[in-house]
């Protein structure tokens, strides 16, 4: 797919990948061999008829294509862009073998991306009121897939959101240049065309408890995510210049940081950036603070194949210029005499037996420890879900990690009347699986919602 | 939508706004905050309740001017919206029945000690309400911390008012009192936590400040708040933002609200003089 040129796209924010064109899609949608029994649905989390659609593009019948796309997917125009296609559905793509595997992210994203081009949604019909109440809580994927599936069905549907804007990490955390911000937008104004009500500077279990909230409502759903950074508990972690990736890509995205000062929240100068993580959020932090005119590099405790972060993601940042310090572990932050961040102290690292999620543990070497200059170091070592709900729901069982415990297939958790799906039940996962579990969670409460 | 029904400035540069937000006055308790934008597309930045009316659904809150986003607020007024106030955060200052309670605020925090030491009278605590201002004309809210005090006793730099001089006075103040104090709690600058907290160590007692690191979400989700006391990491917006005075770890704190300082001026220059310039 077409792409800004890495030298362009590395000093502006605006979406790396360009899209498909019209020919391009068609052509690419033509050597779908429309297998009898697509091996790409299984790999879908949330079951995509992928080869109906495909057939469409190749047909040039893109609406058609919509319709198949949004029967199971709410949000094509996000997945498209962020699904982690290569471990899904295009790996168990037949063509893989063959060393060619249909693109079917970058099919989807043009789809979602024709039918933007189309001017304004229609509204369907809104179907007749049932008379129930769901309030939502959180407005990430989780949440908005919920309140879109309820709302079709006739129910009243309030979504609670604790910041200012909607959206979840898709707004909050995903950088621009990934995903811009008017492809959310313009999907929470749709749920509110159909009739979703959205009340944002909200937090439950705060400005409302659960409980209080089971007396007005028939149901609630809490898509609440992981929001809690993890901090690595090494010596100088509070310098100035040390940032979770939460509020270093929150300054940015939500709070737009990088139109300093047009927008008022600010965001430092930094000469020498050290992202300490592999995953996404370490990948998005890392080209973030090279588009402000960083030398960023990550710095992560094992080697590039471990790393956790989409592949398309990791070729994205070397291009741009991202230094990778592969199997090094900080292990002390240096500060100077204004309590600045000055330097990193790392260890290196090589590889031993597997550890239990299957990857070779990283052991350090001894004496090994060697000084990185830097002024600015961004955690991003994972999430879990925020304590807050939790904390204010008597009976609301969690695990050890602080996430809700939820049944897999129903969302229910163990409070009447309650249901939770998305990060908030998984821990740190992706977009598409807090669709998915939406989904089901929907489906379950209008079951409930359809007995009373 | 938030709407502002009163805007004042009490004392030079002191601004109290009483403003609609019927969810937050049904909850809020003594030394919780709020977040608060602006204006659209604004920075959140944290702000005590000082009073809230329950029925009417009001809260009271009050701010010093100091830079971008109270300066913005400062400029607004009543009939005129906030995109943002969210809340109530934090947890609420714990309130028993200790005994003799001294309440110590300067500059906002004279404003938002108030409704702790309404609460601590309401709990049947003997309350002695310390007022540190520089001068006599930036105290305020007199009449009403009388209401709710046994005794108010004011410290200004210049000695217009009361003892002259800095919380150093703190120990005399505490000596002439008839009975020992049982617990401090102060409310305002850091300075002043910081100072105050020093001046009651050495006559052990408790002292429990409200800290204000900079904060984004204060909800937990970003970590700028992370303050460290009694040598574990907090997160100020969640785990406090009240803490024993004796346990903060005063310079990283200091330090840390220290971060923004030569942005916070860029602001200054850049959002105000021009726009205002721009309008006539
Ligand atoms: C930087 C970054 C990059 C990522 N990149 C990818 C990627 O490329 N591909 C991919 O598939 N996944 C990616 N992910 C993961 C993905 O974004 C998440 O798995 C997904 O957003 C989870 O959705 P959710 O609805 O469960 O929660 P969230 O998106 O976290 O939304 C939860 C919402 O609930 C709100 N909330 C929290 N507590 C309360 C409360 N008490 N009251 C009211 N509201 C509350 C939050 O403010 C938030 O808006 C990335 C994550 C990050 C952080
Ligand atoms: C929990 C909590 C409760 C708070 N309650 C109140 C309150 O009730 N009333 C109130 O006025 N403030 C309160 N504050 C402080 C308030 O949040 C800051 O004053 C505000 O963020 C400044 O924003 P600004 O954009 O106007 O100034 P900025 O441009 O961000 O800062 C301007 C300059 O003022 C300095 N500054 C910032 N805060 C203070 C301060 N409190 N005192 C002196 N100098 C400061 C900054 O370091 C900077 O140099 C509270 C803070 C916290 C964390
Ligand atoms: S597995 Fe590949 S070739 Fe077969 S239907 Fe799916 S996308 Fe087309
Ligand atoms: S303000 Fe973000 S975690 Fe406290």
């Amino acid at each position: 797919m077409p792409k800004q040129a890495a030298e362009v796209r590395r000093h502006n924010f605006s979406e790396v990948a360009l899209g498909y064109s019209v020919e391009h899609a068609v052509e690419e949608a033509r050597r779908c061999l429309n297998c009898k029994k697509p091996k790409c649905v299984l790999g879908c989390p949330v079951e995509i008829d992928i080869p109906g659609f495909i057939r469409c593009i190749a047909e040039r019948d893109f609406s058609s294509g919509v319709s198949v796309l949004k029967e199971k997917n709410l949000l094509p125009a996000i997945c498209g862009r962020v699904c982690p296609q290569e471990e899904q559905c295009e790996e168990t793509c037949i063509l893989l073998k063959k060393g060619g595997q249909i693109a079917i992210g970058r099919l989807e994203r043009f789809l979602a991306d024709w039918e933007a081009r189309q001017g304004e949604l229609e509204i369907p019909k809104s179907p007749a009121a049932t008379g129930k109440k769901v309030a939502v809580v959180g407005g990430g994927p989780a949440g908005l897939t919920v309140a879109g599936d309820l709302i079709k069905l006739g129910h009243q549907v309030i979504i609670f959101e604790a910041l200012h804007k909607m959206g979840g990490v898709l707004i909050y955390g995903i950088p621009e240049f990934r995903l811009p911000k008017a492809i959310v937008s313009r999907e929470v104004d749709y749920l509110k065309k159909l009739g979703v009500e959205v009340i944002t500077d909200f937090v439950v279990g705060k400005t409302r408890t659960v409980d209080s909230l089971l007396q007005e409502f028939d149901a609630i759903f809490i898509g609440s995510g992981a929001g809690l950074p993890w901090f690595m508990d090494i010596p100088g972690e509070n310098l100035n210049g040390v940032y979770s990736a939460n509020e270093y890509l929150t300054r940015m995205n939500l709070m737009k940081g990088y139109l300093f000062p047009r927008f008022p929240t600010p965001i430092k100068e930094h000469k020498r950036v050290a992202v300490v993580g592999g995953g996404n959020v370490a990948m998005d932090c890392a080209r973030t603070a090279l588009r402000l005119g960083a030398e960023a590099r990550i710095i992560y405790r094992r080697s590039r194949q471990e790393l956790p972060a989409r592949e398309e993601e990791v070729e994205n940042a070397e291009e741009e210029g991202v230094i990778f310090d592969f199997l090094t572990l900080p292990i002390r932050y240096i500060g100077n005499e204004n309590g600045w961040i000055k330097e990193i102290e790392c260890l290196r690292m090589e590889l031993g037996e597997p550890d239990s999620s299957g990857r070779r543990r990283p052991v350090p070497i001894e004496g090994s420890e060697f000084i990185l200059p830097m002024d600015a170091a961004i955690c991003a070592i994972g999430n879990s879900p925020n304590p807050l709900i939790a904390a204010s729901t008597p009976g609301l069982e969690v695990g050890k990690r602080g996430n809700i415990v939820a049944d897999e297939e129903s969302g229910k958790t163990s409070r009447e009347r309650v249901w939770a799906g998305g990060d908030v039940v998984t821990g740190a996962a992706t977009v598409i699986l807090a669709m998915g579990a939406g989904r089901k969670a929907a489906r379950s409460i209008h079951e409930h919602l359809s007995s009373l | 939508m938030f709407k502002l029904l009163e805007t004042q400035m009490i004392v030079p540069n002191i601004h109290l706004v009483t403003l609609e937000a019927p969810a937050i006055a049904s909850e809020i308790r003594p030394g919780q905050f709020v977040i608060v934008r602006a204006e659209e597309e604004g920075e959140r930045i944290p702000l005590s309740v000082s009073d809230w009316d329950r029925e009417k659904g009001t809260l009271t809150i009050i701010f010093m001017n100091v830079g971008n986003t109270t300066g913005k607020l400062a400029s607004l007024r009543g009939g005129q919206n906030l995109p943002t106030v969210v809340g109530p955060l934090g947890n609420a200052t714990e309130i028993e029945k200790f005994g003799t309670v001294l309440c110590l605020g300067g500059c906002y925090g004279i404003g938002s000690i108030f409704p702790i030491a309404r609460g601590l009278k309401e709990k049947e605590n003997k309350v002695i309400t310390v007022i540190e201002a520089r001068s006599s004309y930036l105290c305020y809210w007199e009449e009403k911390l009388e209401q709710v005090s046994d005794r108010i006793v004011s410290i200004t730099r210049d000695g217009t008012k009361g003892y002259r001089g800095h919380v150093d006075r703190l120990p005399e103040i505490i000596k002439s009192l008839d009975e020992p104090v049982d617990r401090m709690i102060i409310n305002g600058c850091t300075f002043l936590l910081k100072k105050g907290s020093d001046a009651s160590r050495p006559l052990g007692i408790k002292t429990v400040v409200s800290l204000n690191p900079i904060m984004i979400d204060g909800t937990g989700m970003c970590g700028v708040c992370r303050v460290t006391v009694g040598g574990s990491t907090k997160f100020a917006c969640v785990d406090g933002p009240d803490f024993d005075g004796h346990q903060v770890d005063w310079a990283e704190l200091l330090q840390r609200r220290r971060t923004y300082m030569p942005e916070e001026v860029t602001s200054m220059r850049t959002s105000r003089c021009e726009e205002h310039v721009v309008k006539r």
